[in-house]
């Protein structure tokens, strides 16, 4: 590695390129750089030298930030966590309409359905015509609820084959979205990934308070729920592990390698087989 | 007291509190083109409010590890010489980078502080004063990695979280461990515990070995 600042060989007007030295250049040791840059002739003076840098180092950290958060991964966490926004607000604005509703109508029921139905009828009056726009309001949460659903079963498979194929596209998302990025999950220790979101558990059971949680988000996954109680731990364990597996190819390589799915089923049926003997 | 030049305790109407002059950041309370620095938010601020010697003086360098939005940061910029703030995550960088856009001394780099090779080519060498506060594991190794920045006699300010460490130790156990893990390239000058604003952190300032 040569031993060279970020402005080596560089036009000192063209912040541009001085924005890219900085985002992709190394150095062994530092130096005293402002004034190797005037030795150079990059600039006059060291004032000079921290103004170039200033508008080169601005630029870059805009353009590296703009560009890391643009990721197609960081899409998924967002759609993700909107979705489970949109179903949160529905669920709560439709406690507060039904409660309304049953206050005012002669025949309302309770639940989604009902509120759907508030949002069909006609108002006939001030209060109604309020009510309605109410349940009208939940009625297009659920709506962009299941459009963001369809959204991510679309475009999961594309950023993590492997991840999308295992767990479900909406739980391969929702496992991107705790870890925060495909590549902090393809980092971490499956039995991290296999506690991620019973952190609250964990954390109880890292206190001594209560004992170790078996699973987290991937207890929504067949392989777990659907095994029986007492070897649901080894079910999560193995999922886990097939999961970091998956998450760690989509990362670094990105192929497709449909042999996971049937290790995982393998795994799976010979758990659940130790029961019955 | 050991105030730097340019940090004073200035009236804001609701008692006296630690202030420094510059652009105001966020909704922080400002007086006089003097702005609060407050010791719950900002661990630095808590040090100077315990009186510890960060040897932070006009004219300064500074290089800065883990400046999250620049709220610290730019206090600092605001007192000393060229600063440089380095940040991983990318959704505070846009934040950083405003609080820099005002300030020509601050200079942001969305960089490991793990790998100081990816910013050596940037930052210079002989900083005067080292500032480190990532939540990551391997606090010291940071430090370590670091510290071919600091000049002879220069200033390693550091805050220590356990819980980025081992969330299952007891905090001072992690302590003693970071700085026996330190004094291989560190020698200690104070520490001091920052509860209650920030629990279970630990002040340390040292300076190269």
């Amino acid at each position: 590695m040569t031993n060279e600042g970020w402005f080596a060989g560089l036009d000192p007007g063209d912040q541009a390129a001085g924005a890219a030295a900085i985002r992709s250049g190394r150095a062994d040791q530092p130096a005293d750089w402002p004034a190797l840059a005037v030795e150079a002739g990059f600039a006059d003076d060291a004032s000079e030298y921290y103004d170039r840098l200033h508008a080169a180092a601005i630029t870059a950290a805009e353009e590296a930030a703009r560009e890391r958060s643009r990721a197609p991964d960081q899409q998924l966490v967002h759609a993700v966590r909107s979705m489970d926004d949109c179903s949160r607000l529905a669920n709560e604005l439709a406690e507060r309409v039904t409660e309304w509703a049953g206050s005012y109508f002669a025949d309302t029921g309770a639940g989604l359905d009902s509120v759907r139905d508030l949002a069909a009828r006609d108002p006939d009056d001030a209060v109604e015509a309020r009510i309605i726009s109410v349940a009208r309001r939940v009625d297009d949460l659920l709506t962009e609820r299941d459009e963001l659903r369809v959204y991510l079963e679309n475009e999961t498979p594309t950023v993590a084959p492997n991840l999308a194929a295992l767990a479900g596209p909406v739980l391969a998302a929702r496992l991107i979205a705790l870890a925060g990025s495909l590549e902090t999950l393809a980092k971490k220790p499956s039995g991290t990934v296999q506690v991620l979101g019973a952190e609250d558990a964990l954390f109880a059971h890292l206190e001594g308070r209560a004992s170790a949680p078996k699973h987290g988000v991937i207890f929504t996954h067949p392989a777990v729920r659907e095994t029986a109680p007492e070897q649901r731990g080894s079910a999560a364990r193995a999922l886990a592990g097939k999961l970091s597996i998956a998450a760690r190819i989509d990362h670094y390589s990105g192929d497709y390698r449909p042999e996971l799915e049937s290790d995982l089923d393998d795994r799976i049926e010979r758990i659940r087989g130790r029961s019955t003997e | 007291m050991s105030l730097p030049e340019g940090v004073e305790y200035r009236d804001f109407g609701d008692g006296t509190r630690l202030a420094t002059k510059g652009e105001p950041v966020g909704a922080e309370a400002v007086s006089d083109g003097w702005r609060a620095w407050d010791p719950r938010r900002s661990k630095v601020a808590a040090m100077l409010d315990r009186e510890l010697k960060l040897g932070l003086s006009s004219g300064d360098t500074v290089l800065y590890l883990g400046a999250a939005a620049g709220t610290t940061v730019s206090h600092i910029a605001d007192v000393v010489g060229p600063t440089y703030a380095v940040e991983f995550a990318a959704r505070p960088m846009r934040e950083l980078v405003r609080v820099a856009t005002d300030r020509s001394n601050l200079f942001p780099l969305l960089k490991d502080a793990r790998e100081p090779e990816t910013y050596a080519h940037v930052v210079e060498a002989d900083i005067d004063v080292l500032v480190q506060d990532v939540a990551t594991r391997g606090q010291a190794t940071v430090a370590h990695r670091n510290r071919e920045f600091l000049r002879d006699g220069g200033r390693l300010v550091l805050a220590i979280k356990a819980r980025s460490e081992d969330v299952t130790a007891d905090p001072d156990t992690v302590f003693d461990q970071v700085i026996a893990d330190l004094e291989s390239t560190y020698e200690i000058l104070e520490t001091a515990s920052l509860d209650p604003q920030h629990a279970d952190h630990l002040a340390v300032i040292a300076t190269p070995r």
